[in-house]
């Protein structure tokens, strides 16, 4: 008999175990998918090359990890902290700064071009980073240092298990959400950009300077793949030059699920999604996983074209 | 007499290939209702923008309050003292009505006289006040317009174009419209009105011109205008007499 379904763990704390490691996921496709689609909701550029942006950021944070020497085995705490603060702060950076060069010198010139042609160049991106990655770490995956103990913080045998490198991407994704949402909502250049994104002529009008906001946004969005990078490398502790791909594509169908151009529903697409792939592969099987995943997108799509939060409210011409 | 607060000299400016303006000139004296009328595609509207820097001017010179325009970024020209309520309003849809007028005042950096105007403009729409929390993209169209105009006047404008304000709205609230740029000029307000709605404007406004596929054909005082015979048969729907 072929295996059809997985040998699941069918207790409460099972589920609960697969629907951590759902969220857990799910923060990190958020992460990402926020990229896309503030992006999207500016220019509207699917903005393809993201998901190689980011895995570019887990060969920089790979990097700057192995230049201070926390990657040997004999490195001290001191050195892992220094290790780890150099990957938070230099990878978002990194990738903020990859992002606005890319718009710069391959996207702004086509401003005014069809979308189409956009969107091939940013195919194109995506190919070059792509083999800028094979070119920087060659073709079999890294390995990353285990940095974070897989300490479980709760206590008991046979219940759910906490890990502190869940604590990890819980405790860096969620802050860098709330603070991007108040940054979006609460701050002058945050209402710039929704505003930008709903009306550039108009917002030309009111005294923005749309060049400015858009560069910001790639920035941000580049950053936040960064945190997502250095999050990913070390909870996963490998990366490779194809892992922009599928990582990307699953953070752009949680973008589009949530609604794309609409930050929230980002955070609800990757999170949605994060968590039925993961339930999906425990008590379907993994080659379920993702025919699971794009079922449901399709049927949300169906009967909510413009995503699960997207726009409500129509234009009056 | 002093300089015009607008000066718009032998402007010409288009599409691509397409020239929708064939060197224009006008001005706008500090105090006056200025209108441009005009047929659907005369290039009304295209003029505002390239006074705006949206549309970049090919030739001409635009002066404002005696600087020269045709250099400055279209996003700085705010600052300057220059705002539009533009054609179809361009509300933002899913900012709150508040959030639109806060907009309006993005170059400003005076937040007790932000806070002031906005109440200043909640009491000359009230209906702003009772809808502030709503997404703009909800209100009706009237709405939006005063929403729109009230937007434009949050940089403390000296002149404001205003691009086919009653487009769409039901008669009673055109009047309602025209009143209150009437009441804005009252208090001080240089505006520059573009409308295919040629007997209202006329009526409110000082000066007019009107425009015939991006050239002025005509100009005069609004009352000597609304009562020549050619403007009566081609823009007020009337047979000469
Ligand atoms: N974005 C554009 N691209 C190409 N051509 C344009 C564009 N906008 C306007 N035009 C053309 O320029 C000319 C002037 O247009 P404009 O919008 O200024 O006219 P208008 O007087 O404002 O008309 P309406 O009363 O319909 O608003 C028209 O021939 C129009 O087709
Ligand atoms: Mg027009």
């Amino acid at each position: 008999m072929f295996e059809l379904f997985a040998q699941a763990d069918a207790t409460a704390a099972g589920f609960g175990q697969y629907l951590l490691l759902g969220l857990v996921l799910g923060s990190l496709y958020a992460l990402i998918a926020l990229g896309y689609t503030m992006v999207y909701g500016i220019i509207e550029l699917i903005n393809f090359a993201h998901g190689d942006l980011f895995m570019l950021g887990t060969f920089f944070a790979l990097g700057a990890a192995t230049a201070v020497g926390a990657t040997t085995a004999d490195a001290g705490t001191g050195t892992i902290v220094l290790g780890l603060a150099l990957m938070l702060v230099g990878t978002p950076l990194f990738c903020a700064g990859l992002n606005v060069a890319t718009d710069r010198a391959i996207y702004k010139p086509l401003r005014r071009s069809p979308k189409l042609t956009v969107i091939v160049s940013a195919i194109g991106v995506s190919f070059i980073f792509m083999n800028l990655g094979l070119f920087w770490r060659g073709a079999t995956p890294v390995k990353f240092p285990d940095l974070i103990p897989d300490t479980n913080l709760l206590g008991g045998a046979g219940s759910v298990r906490f890990t502190l490198k869940d604590a990890m991407v819980l405790g860096v994704t969620v802050p860098v959400m709330i603070a991007l949402t108040v940054f979006v909502k609460l701050t002058p250049l945050g209402k710039a950009m929704r505003a930008t994104a709903q009306n550039p002529t108009a917002a030309v009008l009111m005294g923005i300077n749309v060049d400015r906001v858009i560069a910001v946004t790639f920035a941000i969005g580049g950053a936040l793949a960064g945190v997502a990078s250095v999050v990913y490398g070390l909870y996963i502790k490998s990366a490779d030059y194809q892992m922009g791909f599928q990582n990307g594509l699953y953070a752009f169908t949680a973008a589009v699920l949530g609604g794309i151009g609409n930050i929230p529903g980002a955070v609800l697409g990757g999170l949605v999604i994060g968590v039925v792939g993961e339930l999906g592969k425990a008590y379907l099987g993994a080659k379920w996983s993702e025919a699971l995943i794009f079922g449901i997108l399709i049927v949300i799509l169906l009967f909510r074209p413009t995503g699960l939060l997207g726009a409500r409210t129509r234009e009056k011409v | 007499m002093s300089a015009p607060l607008l000066q718009v000299q032998d402007l010409e400016a288009g599409y691509g290939a397409i020239v929708a303006l064939h060197g224009i000139s006008l001005t706008v004296n500090a105090g006056e209702i200025v209108t441009i009328i005009g047929a659907n595609g005369a290039g009304k509207s295209t003029t505002l923008n390239a006074v705006c820097g949206v549309v970049r001017a090919r030739r001409g010179t635009v002066t404002f309050d005696g600087r020269d325009l045709t250099r400055v970024p279209a996003h700085e020209v705010v600052r300057l003292g220059l705002a539009q309520s533009p054609e179809g309003r361009k509300i933002f849809p899913r900012l709150t009505v508040l959030e639109n007028l806060e907009m309006g005042a993005f170059t400003r950096r005076d937040a007790a006289g932000v806070k002031a105007d906005i109440a200043k403009y909640y009491a000359m729409f009230p209906i702003l006040e009772k809808r502030k929390h709503q997404p703009g993209g909800l209100l009706s169209g009237g709405e939006q317009q005063m929403l729109a105009i009230a937007r434009a006047l949050m940089s403390r404008p000296k002149l404001l174009l205003l691009d086919e304000p009653s487009l769409g709205l039901a008669p009673q609230i055109v009047v309602q419209i025209f009143d209150i740029i009437r009441e804005l000029n009252k208090q001080g307000m240089s505006v520059l009105l573009v409308e295919q709605n040629a007997r209202m404007a006329l009526k409110v406004a000082h000066r007019g011109y009107v425009l015939e596929t991006g050239r002025i054909t005509f100009t005069d005082k609004a009352d000597v205008l609304l009562n020549d015979d050619r403007i009566r048969a081609a823009y007020l729907g009337e047979e000469g007499h």
